[in-house]
C-alpha cells in the first residue's frame, strides 16, 4: 500500500549532537540540551515528538525514547528531561551519571506519536510527574498559534514538581498544579464536563493515570478521537528464551535483562524499530510457529491479534516456552 | 417497512448503523419522517435517556403520524419544524451552547443525516462519534457537478438538474462537506441520448 522509501537501516535517521548543557531540575530530574557540532539547525519537529537517545554504556548500546521538551520554534537546540529511575534498566542512570557537557552523542530524528490535533477548539493537558515533558513543547507551540489550552499537572510534592514554577509564572490562570502530599487530585470528572464542544484532552503520565482518563472520558460521553495519550514502556526483564529467526537463518537467545529486539540487534539482525516502547507499531513481527505463551505488553496490537499468537512486538513483549519461530 | 439495506458500494458512500444509547451528559437527536421510529426504538432501550434528550424532528410527509408518540417519550426538549432549514438556526444555537459529553443521534433520510452531520462536525464533534440510522425514503440529495446546484429528494437515475436542466447520472461519490452525492452529465458526448430513468435501487 504505502509508497514509503525503503531505508537501508532500521530506525529513524540519526543526528550527531554535542551535549551543550546538563541542568539538574530537581533531585530526580535532569535536563539535557543538545546542539549540532557544526552549529547547523536541527530538523524541525512538531510538539509531542520524541527522539531515541543512543547511549554507549561500556560497550552495550542503549536506545531510550524521550519526549522533546524544547520549543519547536527553536531549531538550534533539542532538549529532553530525564527522570532518574534507580530500579530501571539503567538508561536514565547512565544519562544522569555519565553524560557531561561537551560529550558527543547520537539522537534519532524526531518521531511524533503524540501530536496536537490542531482541529481542536481547545486543548486540555493532563500531566503526571515526568509526563510533563511533551506538554512543555505543546504549550510553546500553541502559545505561538494563540490556541486555547490549559494544563492540569499532578506531582508528588513541590520539590519534585519539574517546571511547575516556570509554568505557573509564565501562564498564570492556565496552569494548575496538584500535589499528592497535600491530598490534591485532578478533578477529572468536573474538568471533562465543563469543556466546550471540540475540546481535545491529552494525557501523559503513569499507566494508571492514562487508563483512568480514557475510562472516565468514555463514561462522560467523550468521543475516543478526542482523547490522546502516550506512554512509553520500558522492556521488562523476564526468563531467557530462544527464538528461531527464519529469514536471518539463525537461532538466538534472549537474555533475562534484554528485550527480544535488543537480542536481535546484538546478533546483527537489522530489525525495524522506531519508538522502542510498544507504541508505534514499527517492529511488528509475524510469528511462524510457536509452542508456549506470549507475554504481550505493547499498546499496538489489538486484543484479538495478541490472542491469535500470530504477531509479536519485539521491543517490549516476551515469550515463555520451548519454540518460537519468527519471520525475521 | 422503513428499513432499507443499501447495496455495498465505494468507500465514499456513507454507511449507517443502528442507534444505541451511549453514556453522555446530554443527548441531541435529529430525525425526519420515519426516522422517528429509530428514536422510538432507541428510547425503548434506555428509559433514562429521554430525560436528558433534545429532539429536533421534521415530519415531512408523515404529518402527525409520529409527533405525538415522540412527545410521549417526554424528552427534555422537543422541537417540531417544517424543514431542516427551518430547524437550522436552532440546531446551530444548541451546538454553540453544548459541552463535551454531548451524544448525537441522527435518523431518517440520507439528506437529513448528511446535513446534520456536517453541522455537527463543523461544531467540533468527529464524524466517527456521531451515530446514524437510515429510515424511510431512499431519495438522495444530489449536487450537479456542473452548476453546483442541489436537487433534493432525487428518486430516479438519471434525473434532470433542477437548476441548470442538464441530464444527470446519479453517482455514489459523496461529499461530507456538502452532504450531497455528486451527479454528472450523462449525455455530454451525445446530447439527447439519455437512458430511460429508472427508480433508484430497482
Amino acid at each position: 500500500m504505502s509508497a514509503a522509501p525503503q531505508k537501508t537501516k532500521a530506525g529513524a535517521e540519526k543526528i550527531e549532537v554535542i551535549v551543550s548543557a546538563v541542568v539538574p531540575v530537581n533531585e530526580l530530574v535532569t535536563r539535557f540540551e543538545f546542539q549540532r557540532p557544526d552549529g547547523a539547525p536541527f530538523p524541525p519537529f512538531s510538539a509531542g515528538a520524541h527522539t531515541v537517545v543512543e547511549m554507549n554504556d561500556a560497550g552495550r548500546t542503549r536506545l531510550n525514547p524521550y519526549s522533546l521538551m524544547s520549543d519547536p520554534a527553536d531549531p538550534g537546540t533539542y532538549a529532553i528531561s530525564v527522570r532518574r529511575d534507580d530500579q530501571g534498566r539503567g538508561g536514565s542512570l547512565f544519562l544522569h551519571r555519565n553524560v557531561k557537557p561537551g560529550d558527543r552523542m547520537t539522537l534519532s530524528y524526531p518521531v511524533n506519536l503524540f501530536p496536537v490535533d490542531l482541529r481542536g477548539r481547545k486543548h486540555v493537558f493532563l500531566a503526571g510527574g515526568i509526563g510533563i515533558t511533551p506538554f512543555l513543547a505543546m504549550i510553546a507551540q500553541l502559545e505561538k498559534l494563540g490556541a486555547r489550552w490549559e494544563l492540569h499537572y499532578a506531582c508528588r510534592n513541590e520539590a519534585l514538581a519539574s517546571y511547575a514554577d516556570v509554568l505557573t509564572a509564565r501562564h498564570p490562570g492556565k496552569v494548575r498544579i496538584y500535589y499528592d502530599d497535600r491530598k490534591q487530585a485532578i478533578p477529572l470528572g468536573d474538568l471533562l464536563d465543563g469543556q466546550p464542544l471540540g475540546t481535545h484532552v491529552y494525557v501523559c503520565g503513569p499507566k494508571g493515570m492514562i487508563e483512568w482518563v480514557h475510562r472516565t472520558a468514555t463514561d462522560h460521553g467523550w468521543p475516543e478521537d478526542n482523547v490522546h495519550s502516550e506512554e512509553f514502556l520500558a522492556p521488562q526483564p523476564g526468563k531467557p528464551f530462544e527464538v528461531r529467526l527464519c529469514k536471518s537463518d539463525m537461532t538466538i537467545r534472549v537474555g533475562e535483562n534484554e528485550s527480544l529486539l535488543e537480542a536481535m540487534e546484538r546478533c546483527g539482525v537489522d530489525a525495524p524499530f522506531l519508538c522502542r516502547g510498544g507504541a508505534c507499531g514499527q517492529c511488528e513481527t509475524d510469528v511462524v510457529e510457536h509452542e508456549g505463551e506470549f507475554i504481550h505488553r505493547d499498546h499496538w496490537l489489538e486484543d484479538d491479534q495478541q490472542a491469535s499468537g500470530t504477531k509479536i512486538m519485539p521491543c517490549v513483549s516476551r515469550f515463555v516456552g520451548p519454540t518460537l519461530v519468527l519471520d525475521r | 417497512m422503513s428499513k432499507f439495506q443499501f447495496p455495498k458500494s465505494i468507500a465514499s458512500r456513507p454507511v449507517y448503523g443502528t442507534l444505541a444509547p451511549r453514556p453522555g451528559k446530554a443527548h441531541l437527536m435529529i430525525a425526519d419522517a420515519e426516522g422517528a421510529e429509530a428514536l422510538l426504538d432507541l428510547a425503548a432501550q434506555d428509559v433514562g435517556l429521554m430525560a436528558k434528550a433534545h429532539i429536533l424532528y421534521i415530519p415531512r410527509t408523515t404529518g402527525q403520524a409520529y409527533t405525538d408518540r415522540l412527545r410521549a417519550l417526554e424528552p427534555a426538549q422537543f422541537y417540531v419544524g417544517p424543514s431542516f432549514d427551518a430547524a437550522l438556526p436552532r440546531l446551530r444555537r444548541v451546538l454553540s451552547d453544548a459541552h463535551m459529553g454531548l451524544q448525537v443521534y441522527l435518523a431518517g433520510t440520507e439528506g437529513l443525516m448528511g446535513r446534520a452531520a456536517a453541522e455537527v462536525a463543523a461544531a467540533g464533534i468527529p464524524l466517527g462519534a456521531v451515530q446514524t440510522e437510515h429510515r424511510g425514503s431512499v431519495a438522495r440529495r444530489m449536487q450537479c457537478v456542473h452548476c453546483k446546484g442541489i436537487t433534493e429528494d432525487v428518486t430516479t437515475d438519471p434525473f434532470t438538474c433542477s437548476h441548470c436542466g442538464l441530464n444527470l447520472f446519479v453517482r455514489d461519490h459523496y461529499s461530507r462537506r456538502l452532504a450531497a452525492f455528486q451527479a454528472v452529465c450523462i449525455d455530454a458526448e451525445d446530447p439527447g441520448n439519455v437512458p430511460e430513468p429508472v427508480e433508484l435501487y430497482k
